[in-house]
Parts: structure tokens; C-alpha cells; sequence
């Protein structure tokens, strides 16, 4: 995920979606892989039998706040981010911890705007929320096709960067990545339904802490535990590479120093703010994220769960930023690791796993392989498990069946979704394998942050919001984003090989977000017709139940 | 869905003061926290985008650690912080007050 950023701003770093080696088939991290997937596939035959309706199908029949905690770190924290970031900060220092920051922040704006209300509201998807009030076919349709936007662009991402990092740890061809992913995917989502993505991430999320944390304690070992002696060893090391490339020994120690504050990544301020908006907002529309809410009882553990999630994220993040120093002191000189030219050997983004073998040996490289390939399944899975409920419950049970759909028929439609969504990823993961894919988490990034964002916020928090402006508005939004994305650099430019950017800046949101709103606001306010009515006079009782959980008993026993 | 509030419990939870009272109070917090978020980020990513140089000077004289590791961590440890400063007060304070006002509703 982080990776894709990375690339973004800075297309000559080689990331995920750049050139990869294949590597000599690794068999201990096939062997702990499939340890892994054994495991998850014993619970997802124990999730089975106990997935009856469609309540089990899209919340698992309830976790705690602790569980659903390390579930949504597990949703959220992907591979290219503990791979891209440590890498970039390999490559460049301190950047790599801006996109940490920015990826965290967003719990927070969830925790204090919609979490409790949405879990209060909801039942299923984050669409029965911002359609509360509203004429159902509109605001469901938008929600459903922003839903369906938002996953596609994540998961091409996701699916192109496993292909690649199969070649990378396992040394397998491509398509048997994508077959692998799609094919566990479907199985954990079809057959054990959200208790198995529950799960599967869960148990990712331990891996991931576990094995980041274990690496972090191997390189602080290495220097005493130390925080100062880490950073400047890794000074010193940066300013010899730099003196053996030639440079003046000033020039050298200026270049070596300039790895402790932030370098090349924001280039101008717009585009630096931007994208922050982008990555703060955007974690509170994401469809996937949103669906966890909805695994836990009440607004009190929906609370917890965004504490819990928000520990564990951070932790990660400061882990993979120890890690990408680790990385510059421990493997930079070693010349299995790193070729005469000074790029990594095996592609650009193998630093944490360079360094995995250089602290912990074969084994622990094994390890952190498979831990990487879980991390993509479960982000995977959880993506899959919300596209298909957009189009079950939101698309076939309330605007097709107009909320009298039998539950066992919309349980089939999910699972049919799911065998479809399955195929059509593998076969983009196929379409995008040589496409420069970096752009799409952004993408996915500023789209919810500009669609779903708007219309959640405003129907939660504005009596004055009607059917027309949520779903025309969001519309905008989701479409303004879109657009300029197609017009900045990293796609007009980087994929369409055009010569000059129509929109200069690397993120849409700081014009998009605020074109959601105000296209929400003015729609809403322009709305005469006797919906409009109807919708604004819903708003107390709505206001009511969203900040009592008065209705969500029901919600709650279903 | 949509019709206005009718059922008598809900009638009288609207009614109680101490409900409008839970609201506001929760309300002012939320958006207060909010607010203090966006600004310590935003103030974070315009440091990095107006003053490099500041944000690349040593903690201390002859020390390596910057500033802008230092605000960094700072800001991933203040966003933890301030989640669990909301739901300490959301779980604790706030959640008992709603449920005294749900139980006489009920009553």
C-alpha cells in the first residue's frame, strides 16, 4: 500500500509494482506458509458450520472490541506497507515515516465522528447508515458503486503486488500467486464468511506484530538499544557510501545527515496537504474498515475496537520505521544483500527481508515471508467479504428486492459475488501485471475519501441532508476525485505517457473532499421535492437512535 | 425507516434534558479532539512542506535524533493518546449517564 504511495511520489524509486527478480524457489517459507493457510482453513471449516443466514455471512455473529482491534489492524496493514516502507526508508530515511503518520491518523477522525453512530445506525454495511433516512434505491446505489470502485482499485493493487512478491520470497511464477490468492480468498469468504475473515486477519495481525517486533528487538540487540547509536551508525554508514561514490567528504556528510529529516517525498505544499487529507479521510470511508463495526455488539466495543486497532497500527508503523534503519546499518554493507551498484539484490522492496536473514538466519526469513503472503490474503479477503455485501445486501436485497429479498437468496447472491469477484481479480491481477499499478491505493485512498467520507458525515451530522444530495452529491465527489486523479502526473503522465500533467498536484483530495461536500450541501439545500421533506423530518428520530443505540438492540439480536 | 419519533420511550429519551445535555457535552468533546487532530497533523505535514531545515536539526547539540523524528513519533503516540483519552471518557463518563437516561425511559 505504502509502496504504491512511495511510487507515486517518487517514480524513479523502484517499488512493489517496478522490476522484480524471480529468486530460487525458498521452501522453508512455502512449508511456514502453508502452515498458515492450514491453520486458516481449519477455522474456516469450523466457521462453516456455524455460518447459517446472512447475519453469520456478514458479521461473523460477534467478536469483542479486542478481537475486532487486531482485526481491522489486520485489515489494514498490508504487505506493501511493512515492504514499501522500510525500503523507502532504506533508500531515503526519514520520509518513510510521513506515510506512517498519514496512514494513522484517520482512526482517530473515525473514532470521533461516525464510529458509534455507525455502529449505533447499522447493521451490515455502511450504506444502511447513510441510507437511514433517505429513499433507499439512490443512496444505496451510490454507496454500492463507490463500494465497488473503491475495492477494485485496492484489490488490482493487492493482487498484482502478491503475484510479484511470490516471485520475490518464493520463488514462483506469477499467475500461480494469483490463483493462490484468489482461490484461498474465495474459500475463506464463501465458506466461513466474515467469522473466517475475522479470523484470518486476526491471526495475520499476530503474525505481523509479532515477527516485526521480534526483528526490531534482533537490531536494537545490534546496537545496544540504543535509539541514538541506531541513527548514527546509520549516519555514518550513508555518508561513507556516499564518499565511496565520490562525493566531497562535506557533500558526503550532508548527504549522509540528510536521511534523519524529510527529503524529496513533499515536494510542494498543496501536494503535500493533499495527500495527507487523502490518507487521513479516506481511512474513514473505506468500505472494508467500516464493515468491522459491524462484528461487535454495541457502540462500546465498536469504541474499543478503534482504540485496540489504533495501538496496533501505530505499533507497526514504529516498528517498520526501526526496521527500515535496522536495515541502512545492518545489511547496506554486506554485499550478499546489497549488488556493487548499490541497489538491492532481488527488486527494491526485499530490505526487510534482507534484513530478516541477516539477523534471524534462513529461518526467520521463512518466516517473514509467509508472514508477508498472509498479509495480502487477509487484506484480501476483507475486501472481497465488503464488495460482495455492497452488492447482496445493498444492491439485490434493497434496491432489487426493495428490502423483501429472502435471506437465503441474498446469502447465495453474496456468494455468488464472491466466485465472481474471485475470477475477476485474478484475471486483473493478469491485465495489470505490467502495468504501473502504483497510482490505484491512492486512488482507492482519495475515493473514499470523497464519496463515502461526504455522504456519511453530512447524513449522520446534518438534518438538512436529503436523498438527492447524498447520492448525487457523494456522486460528485467520488467523480471529481476520479477525474483528477486521470489528470495528475502519476496517470496522465507515468501510465498514459503523456507529456505534460493537466492537474499538477499528486493527490486530488484537498479539491475533491471539499467538492463533496459543498455538491451535497447544495443539492440538499436546492431539494424541494416532498422527499426532501420527508428525509429532513427523519433526522431527529435518526439523530435520536444514532446516539442512543436504541434501535441497534435489535440490530444486535439479529 | 423514516417516519418521525413515535415510539414512547424514544418520546420520553428526546424529551429528558439530561439526554440534550449528553449530547452536547459528548458532541463539543468529539469535535474539540477533532479539531486538535487535524491540527497537529496538519501543523506536522506544513512543517515538513515549509521548513525542512528546521525539522532536520538535532534534538541536542552533537546529537543525531532530529526534530522531525522526534515530532514524528510524537504524533503516532499523541494519535493513540488522544483515542484513548475519547473512549476512557465515551465508555466511562458518557455511557453511564445514557444508560440512566435509557433506564428511566424504560421504567
Amino acid at each position: 500500500m505504502v509502496a504504491a504511495a512511495a511510487l507515486l511520489a517518487a517514480p524513479a524509486q523502484a517499488g512493489i509494482a517496478g522490476a522484480v527478480q524471480r529468486q530460487p524457489t525458498n521452501w522453508t517459507a512455502i512449508l511456514m506458509f502453508a502452515g498458515f493457510v492450514g491453520l486458516t482453513l481449519w477455522i474456516t471449516a469450523r466457521a462453516a458450520r456455524r455460518t447459517r443466514d446472512v447475519s453469520d455471512f456478514y458479521t461473523g455473529g460477534g467478536i469483542t472490541g479486542f478481537q475486532n482491534g487486531l482485526a481491522m489492524a489486520g485489515d489494514y496493514c498490508s504487505a506493501a506497507s511493512f515492504l514499501g516502507i522500510t525500503s523507502q526508508i532504506f533508500n531515503d530515511g526519514y520520509d518513510g515515516l510521513i506515510y506512517a503518520t498519514g496512514f494513522l491518523v484517520g482512526w482517530p477522525i473515525v473514532l470521533f465522528l461516525i464510529a458509534e453512530k455507525l455502529r449505533n445506525l447499522g447493521r451490515f454495511t455502511f450504506a444502511d447508515v447513510a441510507s437511514f433516512r433517505f429513499l433507499q434505491g439512490p443512496v444505496r446505489t451510490f454507496s454500492a458503486v463507490s463500494t465497488l470502485m473503491v475495492v477494485t482499485f485496492y484489490l488490482i493493487a493487492q493482487m498484482v503486488g502478491a503475484g510479484q512478491l511470490i516471485q520475490l520470497l518464493f520463488g514462483l511464477p506469477y499467475l500461480y500467486a494469483l490463483v493462490a490468492v484468489g482461490g484461498l480468498m474465495m474459500v475463506y469468504v464463501l465458506f466461513g464468511g466474515m467469522r473466517a475473515t475475522s479470523w484470518v486477519q486476526i491471526i495475520k495481525a499476530v503474525m505481523l506484530l509479532s515477527g516485526a517486533t521480534a526483528l526490531v528487538v534482533g537490531v536494537m540487540a545490534q546496537v545496544g538499544f540504543s535509539f541514538e547509536e541506531l541513527f548514527a551508525r546509520a549516519v555514518a554508514i550513508k555518508t561513507g557510501l556516499a564518499e565511496r561514490a565520490g562525493l566531497s567528504p562535506a557533500d558526503a556528510a550532508a548527504k549522509g545527515a540528510a536521511i534523519m529529516g524529510p527529503g524529496g517525498f513533499i515536494k510542494d505544499p498543496v501536494s503535500a496537504l493533499s495527500f495527507g487529507f487523502a490518507l487521513m479521510l479516506g481511512t474513514a470511508g473505506l468500505p472494508h474498515i467500516l464493515m468491522r463495526f459491524f462484528t461487535v455488539p454495541d457502540a462500546r466495543e465498536a469504541r474499543k475496537s478503534i482504540l485496540w486497532a489504533t495501538v496496533w497500527i501505530g505499533w507497526f508503523y514504529a516498528l517498520t520505521f526501526v526496521l527500515g534503519f535496522g536495515a541502512i546499518v545492518l545489511i547496506s554493507l554486506d554485499p550478499a544483500y546489497v549488488g556493487a551498484d548499490g541497489v538491492l539484490r532481488g527488486g527494491g522492496n526485499m530490505a526487510v527481508m534482507h534484513l530478516a536473514h541477516a539477523v534471524g538466519g534462513n529461518l526467520f526469513l521463512g518466516f517473514v515471508s509467509a508472514v508477508a503472503f498472509a498479509t495480502i490474503l487477509a487484506v484480501v479477503a476483507g475486501l472481497t467479504l465488503s464488495a460482495a455485501s455492497a452488492v447482496s445486501h445493498d444492491i439485490y436485497a434493497s434496491v432489487i428486492r426493495r428490502g423483501r429479498a429472502d435471506p437465503a437468496r441474498e446469502l447465495r447472491v453474496s456468494r455468488i459475488t464472491t466466485v465472481v469477484l474471485g475470477l475477476a481479480a485474478v484475471a486483473l491481477g493478469v491485465v495489470f501485471e505490467r502495468q504501473n499499478v502504483a497510482f490505484m491505493v491512492s486512488l482507492a485512498f482519495a475515493l473514499a475519501a470523497s464519496g463515502n467520507f461526504p455522504v456519511l458525515v453530512m447524513s449522520l451530522l446534518w438534518s438538512g441532508c436529503t436523498t438527492r444530495g447524498a447520492a448525487w452529491g457523494g456522486a460528485v465527489g467520488l467523480v471529481t476525485a476520479f477525474v483528477l486523479t486521470i489528470l495528475s502526473p502519476v496517470v496522465w503522465v507515468s501510465v498514459l505517457g503523456n507529456a505534460q500533467a493537466v492537474f499538477p498536484y499528486s493527490s486530488p483530495a484537498i479539491f475533491s473532499v471539499p467538492a463533496g461536500f459543498l455538491a451535497i450541501w447544495l443539492l440538499s439545500l436546492t431539494d424541494r421535492s416532498p422527499r426532501a421533506a420527508l428525509d429532513r423530518a427523519g433526522y431527529p428520530r435518526q439523530r435520536l437512535l444514532s446516539e442512543t443505540g436504541l434501535a441497534a438492540g435489535a440490530a444486535a439480536a439479529h | 425507516m423514516e417516519s418521525p419519533i413515535e415510539d414512547a420511550a424514544e418520546a420520553r429519551v428526546a424529551a429528558d434534558p439530561r439526554y440534550v445535555e449528553l449530547v452536547r457535552d459528548r458532541q463539543r468533546f468529539s469535535w474539540t479532539l477533532t479539531a486538535v487532530t487535524v491540527a497537529a497533523y496538519t501543523g506536522f505535514i506544513s512543517l515538513i512542506a515549509f521548513d525542512k531545515p528546521f525539522m532536520a536539526r538535532p534534538v541536542a547539540a552533537g546529537a543525531t535524533t532530529s526534530i522531525a523524528v522526534l515530532l514524528g513519533i510524537a504524533v503516532l503516540l499523541g494519535t493513540v493518546l488522544v483515542c484513548g483519552v475519547y473512549v476512557r471518557r465515551a465508555n466511562g463518563q458518557y455511557d453511564a449517564r445514557l444508560a440512566a437516561i435509557l433506564a428511566d425511559a424504560r421504567a
